[in-house]
Parts: C-alpha cells; structure tokens; sequence
C-alpha cells in the first residue's frame, strides 16, 4: 500500500543515506591520507548499508514487487526525498567534514529516537544504524576539532565549510509533509534539535570555530525540491542501470 | 594487488669482504627457513632488494584503487557498489600493510610516496590501463587479482617475516576479490547480449595485460636466482605464468568467453595450455610511462597528495599545541 | 607551518582478537595523534571483525632486545630442563599429578 506513511518515510531515510554514501564514495582513492581512504569508505559503506535496509522496509510495506536498486536507480529527481545537506559536493576535505558532522550528529538524535519508537522494524534498523552514527560522530568531530584548531590556513578553510553548509542544516529539524505523516511512529525533527545543538555547540568550541549566522535557510529536499547538484548525482549514478533496463548485475 | 616490478631495477649481489661471515650465517638462516627480522644483520643488498619490491607492491595497491575506484559511482546495483567500495578499500588496506612491512627495513613511508609521486619509483604497470566499461571492474578481479594471487601466495612464506606476515593478511582478503571478480563476470554472461559483449570486451583487453604482469619471460631476466637464493622470491615468472594461464583458460570457458589468443592450444603430453607470443614492447612501452594511463594514474595520486596537505599539517599543529597543553597542564 | 619529512608518527597496533585473548601486534598505521591512530588502526586492521580491542603504542616508545644479545638473553633459559614438568618422573599409578 503506496499511501502508507511509513513507506515515504523509509524511503526519506534510504535516500538521506544512499546519496551521502554516494558523495563519500567518491573520495575513495583520493583522500588526504591513505588511512583517510578507508576512514572515508568505512563511512560510506555503513551509510550504503542503511539505505539498502530502509528501501528493504519499503519495498516489503509497498509489497508491489519493487527492489532497492528499482527506489535507488529508477527513481527521478524529484522523487528523491533526502534532505538538500546530503546532495551538497563534496568540496574539499574540511567541507565533506562538516557536512558529515553536521548529518551525523542529526541522525545520532533522530537514531535515538526512532530507536525507542513503537516501530519495530524501525528501531531495528536505528538501533543497528546509531552504533555506526555514533562513530561518525566521532571521526567527524575528531577531524573537525583538529582542522579548527590546527593551521591558520585549515582554522580558515573549517570556518568556511561550517558557515557554507550551515543553511541546509535548518531543513533538517523542519517538519515537512513525510514528517508531519510519520508522527505516530517518528519523532518530530524540531524535537531533535536541543540534542544535536549540545553536540555541535561542544565540537565548534573545542575546534575553536564561531557558530555560523542564521540567514538563509534553504529548504524542499524532503519535499523533492532539490538543488542543482542532485541531477548531477543522479545521472551518473543511474547511467549504467538506466542504459540497461531490466538487466541483473 | 601486485608486485611485478622485482625484476626491473639494478640489483647488486655482492657482499663486504668483512661481512662474509655473517653473510654466510644468514644465508644458513635463510636456508633453514628461519625468518630475518627487522633488527637481524642482513645484507645491504637484500634490504635494498625488499625496500623496492615491498614499496613496489605498495604502491601499485595505491594506484591499483583508481581503476577500479572509476567505478564506485556509477555500479550498476547498490550491492554492486558496497561490494567495490569494499574492494578497493582493502587495496588501500594492502598498501596501508605494506607501507608498514617496508618500514620495519628503516624508509619512512613519506620516503616512498615521494618516490612514487615522483615517478622514481615503479608500480605494477597494469593499472595504466582504463577501465572502460563495468565489466572491466570484473576484469580486474578475476584476472589482475588471480595473478596476483599467483604471486602472492608464494611471498606468504618470503624470508623477511613482516613482509611473510603482510602477505598472509592480504592473500586471505584477495581470496574474496577474486572471487567478487568472477561472479561479476559471471552475471555480465548469464545476463543480456550486451552485457556478455561488455565481458567479452573487457577480457579482450585484459587478457595480455594480465598475463605480462608476471613480468619478463625467464630467458631475459637475470634477477631471478638471487631472489630465489634468498627466498624473496619461490617461483619463476615463467612458472607462475603457465599456473595462471592453466587455471584461467577453463574458468574463461566456463563463462563462454574467448580467449583473444588464436594461438592459445592444450598440449595433451604436457597437460598445460600453450599460449602465443607475448607482445612485450607494449609491456615496455607502459612501464617506461607510455601505458594509455600512466599520466592520469600519477596525476591523480599528486592532486591527492597536493591537496590533502594542508589536513594532514593541520592534524600535526593541533597534535603539537595538544601535547603543549598536556605539558603544561602537568607543570 | 611546512610539512615535515616524516609526516605523521608511526604508531604499532596490537589488536585483541576475542575477548580472553592476548592483544598481539598486527602492524603499524600513521597518525597525528592517539584518538586518530586508534581510529586508524580500526579502519585499517579490523575491517573484517578481527578485534574487540585496539592498544596503539608510538613506535619510537618501544624499546627491544637486541638481536645480537639474543645468546646472552634467551640461551641460559635453554638449559634449565628442571623448569620443565616432563623434567620429573613419577610413578604411572599417580595418574593425578
């Protein structure tokens, strides 16, 4: 049953995952240091993981047949319900940092939540998700400590990356249509927000970084309004599976 | 993935005339299949010897990510893409053992990067060539990773025992990349006609490529002896080619592809597949940097190099004003 | 600030593999500091669950035997068979002991 909340909602979750695991995945070979190699994959993978289990959660509540490569690789644009943070480039190491924290500390509070919701397959999976949420947490503050509070020239290049993906991290904790249908079985993001403001309040003083200005505040991502980046995403990642429908790989 | 380079740069064999008799002791060490450990007297020249291939093998695990790494963002399923993400994170892994092995002999592995970056230094010359399609991603597994193995397996029992012990770990994880590899393939075959013809086309440049990385023909290279003498090295190339080629030339049927080798025969008196010549100025031309990737491979490595500086000397001045701050706090 | 030579610290990791076990030395990884060599060592070395334990020591910490003092060292415990139990005999109707 496609009107079902819980199925836009697993895709919601699928799609934040899959396409930050696809934006990490592009730093495998050609990261700062070789260990960062397999940091940054490790990321990846865990987020790969997550999304092939939400689009397994909704592919079951659909029931019509569909696969996760069918949500992953046959779904357009505007049909992706991931928030606009997730699509941002990656930029350089300090940006994919934030992006990273800012998105894992969000997901640690919502992980928490959905944890010890009445949904059992839900908390099934944020259970599993929050042990790897919480270690993103880590890495990614770690990194942004040491960046912040590192060379004049990397304390630089941090601010600008927190004060750049700053905007898209308000649409986070807004409730949008698939939120407000959850609300029987998923926590309200404004509700997230206390928990993900002591992390980053915390992080950004001990990497010496000043917390960005609220101004703009862009939003839609959850709505399937996205930003430019998103076709581009999309088009290479769909190119092979759409030239060859219906094959099995 | 692989070493090939051990027979390519000058050796030298002598020893210091003061030096004889330890030199003879580990000879018998080495015959008696004791391992030389880090701190054990070696000769200069076996060091040497070991800093090159280990570096060497490491470096091509390094750029041996870009090839099949192409593909991460575009695999054709999400299992597909967990899988090469894995993959081509443990070659980052096997460098990352490597690196480690070569540096108990005292280079620091910034010593070796340079000489990568530089281009001093030598990788497997497999990697410089494109990955053009998906199935090349499959290619690479099942043949570039079963060679490897060849060569690998041996270098599991390499007198140098970091280097041994390296290669344990990696060989039970190449075990899994091949295997990756050849199921690829096999999906690509049971699957559409364009997907075989993707195989097909993928073994057609992958084949040679694959069977010259075992390195010059016996009759031309002159470095074998000596790293035999020392155990370094167990096998011939020459030897380790035929097992490969008589190992792959059934899996390749099995799939229902053609091997591009017109010449390629069973020799029922020998029981081994006989394969035709091998082109091996083309073999030359890659590894003097004139393969169809050697310019974008190293350009890749240097941008990351280049442009993880300034994190990787951020991470050393907030460790330095850490340790300052600890120092301080203990006054 | 410039890059040194060096880069960043060698660090040795010891993994544990089970829980009982000895933690035993898998090899080394590069780091700018301890929190990062341990997550370096976790990427690296027990990317297949092969740890329930990291010790990460600063290579440049550990001192070892000298290989060359290795008679000196280790022969003189070569020869104390009395340490050994099969050094004893006693009578097969024991069977407890």
């Amino acid at each position: 049953m496609a009107n079902d909340p819980r199925f836009d909602y697993a895709l919601h979750l699928a799609d934040n995952a899959l396409v930050l695991a696809q934006r990490l995945g592009a730093w495998v070979g050609h990261a700062p240091e070789l260990e960062e190699d397999l940091g940054l994959a490790n990321l990846a993978l865990d987020l790969l993981g997550q999304a092939r289990l939400c689009y397994a959660y909704a592919a079951e509540i659909e029931g019509r047949g569909r696969t996760e490569d069918d949500f992953a690789y046959f779904r357009d644009e505007d049909e992706f319900r991931n928030c606009l943070l997730c699509e941002q480039p990656n930029g350089d190491f300090g940006h994919t940092i934030a992006r990273h924290f800012y998105f894992s500390a969000y997901q640690q509070a919502l992980y928490t939540a959905l944890a010890a919701g009445p949904d059992a397959r839900f908390a099934e999976i944020a259970a599993q998700g929050l042990r790897e949420t919480r270690y993103h947490v880590r890495y990614s503050a770690n990194w942004l400590v040491r960046l912040g509070d590192g060379t004049a020239e990397s304390h630089a290049r941090a601010q600008a990356a927190v004060d750049t993906l700053w905007p898209y991290v308000h649409e986070l904790f807004e409730s949008a249509a698939v939120d407000r249908a959850a609300s029987a079985f998923a926590p309200a993001p404004e509700s997230l927000r206390s928990a993900f403001e002591r992390t980053l309040e915390a992080t950004l003083a001990e990497a010496t970084l000043r917390m960005p200005s609220d101004d703009w505040q862009p939003r839609g991502g959850k709505d399937g309004r996205h930003s430019e980046h998103l076709s581009y995403l999309l088009a290479e990642m769909q190119s092979l599976a759409r030239a060859h429908p219906g094959a099995r790989w | 993935m692989y070493t090939q380079g051990l027979d390519q740069a000058g050796y030298d064999t002598g020893y210091a005339q003061d030096d004889a008799a330890l030199a003879q002791r580990f000879q018998a060490r080495v015959d008696a299949e004791d391992k030389i450990e880090p701190k054990d007297w070696m000769p200069d020249a076996y060091r040497r010897t070991l800093v090159r291939q280990i570096a060497q093998h490491a470096h091509s695990e390094i750029v041996g990510m870009l090839p099949e790494g192409n593909w991460i963002t575009r695999a054709p399923s999400l299992r597909r893409k967990a899988i090469l993400i894995a993959k081509v994170q443990d070659e980052g892994g096997h460098g990352a053992y490597l690196y480690s092995a070569a540096e108990t002999l005292g280079v620091a592995r910034e010593t070796l990067v340079d000489q990568l970056l530089s281009g001093a230094a030598k990788y497997s010359s497999i990697f410089n060539y494109p990955t053009l399609t998906w199935a090349d991603a499959g290619a690479i597994g099942w043949l570039v990773d079963g060679a490897a193995i060849m060569n690998q397996i041996p270098l599991c029992r390499c007198s140098y025992g970091p280097y041994a012990r390296a290669m344990v770990r990696i060989c039970r994880e190449e075990s899994f990349h091949q295997r990756q590899g050849y199921e690829l393939m096999l999906a690509l075959c049971r699957g559409t006609e364009a997907q075989k013809n993707m195989a097909q086309g993928a073994l057609n440049r992958w084949w040679w490529p694959a069977v010259m990385m075992f390195g010059p023909s016996d009759r031309d290279s002159k470095h074998t002896t000596q790293s035999q003498r020392w155990k370094i090295k167990r096998f011939t190339n020459d030897e380790l080619r035929q097992k490969f080629v008589d190992f792959t030339v059934p899996q390749a049927e099995f799939l229902g592809l053609t091997i591009p080798d017109p010449e390629l025969r069973f020799d029922a008196d020998t029981g081994h597949y006989e394969h035709g010549p091998i082109d091996w100025s083309e073999f030359d031309a890659v590894v003097k940097g004139n393969g169809p990737c050697n310019r974008e491979r190293l350009a890749a490595r240097r941008t990351a190099h280049e442009e993880g500086r300034w994190v990787r000397e951020a991470a050393a001045a907030h460790a330095a004003k850490q340790a300052l701050r600890r120092a301080a706090e203990a006054r | 600030m410039t890059e040194s030579h060096q880069g960043w610290p060698l660090y040795e990791v010891f993994i544990r593999a089970r829980a009982g076990l000895d933690h035993k030395h898998v090899g080394s990884i590069h780091a700018a500091d301890p929190a990062m060599a341990v997550e370096h060592a976790r990427d690296v070395y027990t990317r297949r669950g092969e740890g329930v334990s990291i010790w990460v020591v600063p290579a440049a910490a550990i001192t070892a035997s000298d290989p060359d003092e290795a008679g000196a060292l280790f022969e003189p415990a070569r020869d104390k068979v009395y340490r050994h139990p099969t050094f004893y005999d006693i009578p097969d109707q024991i069977e407890t002991l």
